[in-house]
């Protein structure tokens, strides 16, 4: 999972989906994958609809088939417990390329692949389409805890710095012939996680003293708020409305 | 303590008898006196371990003063008064990446007045002025991290300035800048119509900025010149672990006029 | 080990929810205890952010393999159990949100058992190790190494449990256990061994940061103060009135839970004919319900021998509540902890 966290997923655009506040967005988004996660399994055709759905917002967001696809690999380790499925789960067995596999396993599968292709599909179209600042003031506008939001605020801002201080770190062993092989060099790795450790919390307490310098008091002013229009809450919530009605159909047909 | 008693001709800054030791017994400061005029710009110099970061911090009451006093434009620096303390002095850290901690440019510059509780139209206008007065005004909407060094320390700068300080005070303005950037710093902060305290190692920096040096050795004021005769001072240099760059005569220089 | 969507149904997903948000909201009254009020925000975050690229640093194993750091343990141990449950949580909820690494629905699931189950046994472990064991930096590495270790299989024991309860598809529990359990032993010994030489090394340069073992850099005057801490008037009475308020948010948190939890399984035993429609369909192991909003939490429920949905949904509640009550009761342990011992430490620590 490591590669992956250096850069974010979002991509600079100016589509009707980018427009939209980002609160709004949010609860879309969940309120979607609450959706998928409560459709019968059997619905095959519900799931189709639901890729559908996201298709078009896709679409209408400008955001590359291969862009999406690339990110579904953060699944894999589940993919695995997936394929496992149909052979550990007990039940009818069936015959699937000459393989003698299990009914609700084969399901099990199928409900798990389908739902989390369709949930990680929602959230990279979420996080491709937002920008990190705006994510953070939707968050702040849904009411998340104050200091959680500024914590996660504090996260992002210097993510990059200390990433950048371990790379430096690595690079400083690197240039002096260490190359970490095995088991026998995590003394030296654990020596960096430490110091990085230090280094993060000294940075912390600098930070807090220029903070106090400038009057923090405890609570960061709210300098912008993000609103959203009804329209825009409109427009927002066609993808998990249409939902609604693909899960409703589901359970009913 | 000063004979000037209407609070508008009090000095900017006002130091007298300032002692201080960490909660671990060890003494910084031993009895600090020193006045800055309004308007003046000084530089604060001295070797590593003198003391400068620990008399910075009494400046805006982040550390309590063990023993002594320290006046902003009349006004102590009490636990009562911290508020209005932390908006005239403004200090700009040595690390950028420290001071500018909000996710985009203007919101950092906005933190210190919105802090203060100024709100709407009055803060933009703030933080407008304040990115022109350093040259960042395009680069509102930018995070800080995608700046570079130098851009990152004006905008440093401009977040202090946004709170309208009666004193800037700088840890290192010119510490890890290249030479176009550290020029480019100078003419900005000979521009700025605020008192001035400058703590620095980069001596010729400070001869071109400050017309007035003071040298912090042993946590007391050492030496309160002009800085070209505190530079030409060898003797005084050479006992305050004080070295000029090579090649660099604080003679051959025409200097501002304090 | 991030939970995708559609890994645990509907209702349980629902319920570790609230779970998780009752002990991030512990979590950020503790951690401005731990870490000096105001100075919360930003320590936490940077902390986050170390946590976050410490997972990014790869411990290489053998032959071109190489795991990382999941750093629950060691943020309970350097920085204190809320601040470590706040860290992981924000994590996660970031790594969600912005890299679609775990499902949104699941966030509930992931907080609940990479954070709170992991920093709770961790920290537990640790403090109760380094009580038994002498007060030398040696012991607190150990104390370290064994925190870690029984902190991984725990999360996976965890995860295992609310698998049982919301899996959506009965895989034979006893094997997910047996499985989890032993993969995750082989993770914890890693964790244990990097997060003992993490701890061992930030001992060996600023003792005074490992939140675990503060009193070993100055023993005499702490220890004089840890135990006289009963003696002076003034220091307990705004302790127990900031105790009584922790325990308020905790009461509230674990009603709310209690609520759900009831509310739950009520809910899913509503459903007349759940599992006996289920058995009728010829093995396929869900079918199509009347009710349109969630997927039951015993339509999918592991046991098969308790076919009465009421008795099998009231159970899904009940395990749901005992693992808040284990949950809370940790948490609660370590507010009683800390109140006792740390309070000296973080009053002098304030008034910088």
């Amino acid at each position: 999972m490591g590669a992956g966290h250096a850069h974010t997923l979002y991509r600079h655009g100016h589509s009707p989906v980018h427009r939209l506040p980002p609160h709004c967005k949010l609860v879309a988004v969940l309120g979607f994958v609450l959706v998928v996660v409560s459709t019968p399994r059997e619905a095959l055709w519900a799931f189709a609809l639901y890729a559908v759905l996201l298709a078009a917002v896709a679409a209408v967001a400008r955001v590359p088939a291969g862009f999406l696809l690339k990110r579904l690999v953060i699944e894999v380790p589940f993919v695995a417990f997936a394929l496992l499925m149909p052979f550990v789960v007990p039940g009818e067995q069936t015959e699937l390329l000459g393989l003698s596999v299990s009914v609700p396993g084969l399901w099990g599968a199928w409900n798990v692949l389908a739902k989390g292709t369709l949930g990680v599909a929602a959230s990279v179209l979420l996080a491709s389409t937002t920008e990190l600042r705006s994510l953070l003031l939707g968050l702040q506008r849904l009411r998340l805890p104050p200091l959680l939001v500024q914590i996660a605020s504090f996260m992002l801002r210097y993510g990059d710095v200390i990433t950048d201080e371990l790379r430096r770190m690595s690079i400083a062993r690197r240039s002096r012939g260490f190359e970490a092989r095995g088991v026998r060099h995590w003394g030296v790795l654990a020596k960096t996680a430490g110091a990085l450790f230090i280094r993060s919390y000294e940075r912390g307490e600098r930070v807090h003293l220029a903070m106090v310098s400038r009057g923090y008091t405890g609570t960061l002013p709210v300098i912008d708020e993000v609103t959203a229009s009804r329209t825009q809450w409109a427009y927002a919530s066609a993808l998990p409305v249409l939902a609604l009605g693909v899960c409703l159909l589901g359970w009913t047909v | 303590m000063s004979t000037v008693q209407p609070a508008a001709a009090a000095p900017s800054l006002e130091v007298s008898g300032l002692a201080y030791a960490y909660p671990d017994g060890h003494q910084a400061l031993f009895g600090v006196d020193l006045t800055v005029e309004r308007g003046e710009r000084v530089a604060l110099l001295g070797p590593n371990g003198a003391g400068k970061t620990t008399l910075v911090l009494h400046l805006n009451g982040i550390l309590d003063a063990g023993a002594g006093t320290v006046r902003i434009a009349g006004l102590p620096v009490e636990k009562r008064n911290l508020a209005e303390i932390r908006r005239r002095v403004g200090i700009v850290f040595q690390d950028p990446d420290d001071q500018l901690f909000m996710p985009t440019v203007r919101e950092d510059v906005a933190f210190g007045p919105a802090s203060a509780g100024l709100r709407g139209a009055e803060l933009e206008e703030r933080v407008t002025a304040a990115l022109e007065r350093v040259g960042m005004e395009r680069f509102a909407a930018r995070p800080p991290h995608h700046l570079s060094f130098g851009q990152r320390r004006r905008v440093a700068v401009a977040t202090v300035l946004a709170m309208e300080p009666e004193i800037l005070v700088l840890d290192e303005p010119s510490s890890n800048l290249d030479p176009a950037s550290r020029r480019e710093l100078a003419d900005i902060l000979r521009d700025l119509d605020v008192t001035v305290l400058m703590v620095t190692h980069d001596l010729p920096y400070a001869l071109e900025l400050c017309p007035r040096a003071v040298i912090l050795g042993d946590g007391v004021i050492a030496a309160d010149n002009r800085t070209q005769d505190l530079l030409c001072d060898e003797e005084l240099m050479r006992r305050h672990r004080l070295e000029l760059p090579f090649g660099f005569d604080p003679r051959s220089v025409a200097v501002p006029r304090p | 080990m991030h939970v995708p969507d559609g890994f645990i149904n509907a209702p349980v997903s629902a319920v570790a929810g609230v779970v998780a948000a009752g002990a991030v909201a512990v979590s950020l009254r503790g951690a401005r205890r731990e870490l000096g009020g105001e100075r919360a925000a930003p320590l936490a975050g940077l902390v986050a952010a170390f946590i976050f690229a410490v997972q990014m640093l790869n411990f290489p194993v053998a032959a071109g393999t190489s795991g990382h750091l999941l750093g629950g343990a060691l943020a309970a141990i350097l920085v204190g159990p809320f601040t470590g449950v706040l860290c992981i949580a924000v994590v996660l909820l970031m790594q969600g949100i912005l890299f679609a690494d775990g499902g949104l629905t699941a966030l509930g699931v992931n907080i609940t058992v990479m954070g709170v189950v992991t920093v709770v046994v961790a920290y537990a472990l640790f403090r109760g190790l380094t009580g038994v064991l002498p007060r030398t930096r040696r012991s607190t590495t150990a104390a370290a190494f064994v925190a870690a270790l029984v902190s991984v299989p725990a999360a996976a024991v965890a995860f295992t449990a609310i698998y049982a309860i919301g899996g959506t598809t009965d895989v034979p529990i006893g094997k997910v256990l047996t499985a989890m359990v032993g993969v995750h032993v082989l993770i914890g010994i890693g964790e244990a061994v990097i997060t003992a030489l993490t701890v061992g090394a930030v001992l060996a340069v600023r003792p005074d940061l490992v939140h675990g073992a503060r009193g070993l850099a100055a023993p005499l005057k702490l220890r004089v103060d840890g135990e006289l801490v009963d003696a002076p008037a003034a220091a307990p009475a705004p302790a127990a009135a900031r105790a009584h308020s922790t325990r308020k948010v905790w009461a509230t948190g674990l009603v709310a839970a209690l609520l759900l939890a009831g509310f739950v399984s009520y809910y899913a035993s509503a459903n007349p004919d759940g599992l006996e429609k289920v058995a009728a369909d010829k093995g396929i192991d869900e079918k199509v319900e009347e009710h349109g909003a969630a997927d039951s939490p015993l339509a999918d429920y592991g046991v098969k021998s308790i076919t009465d949905p009421r008795i099998s949904g009231g159970l899904a509640g009940v395990i749901g509540v005992g693992v808040t009550v284990v949950v809370g009761s940790g948490v609660f342990w370590a507010v009683h902890r800390r109140r006792t011992r740390q309070e000296p430490a973080t009053t002098s620590h304030g008034s910088v």
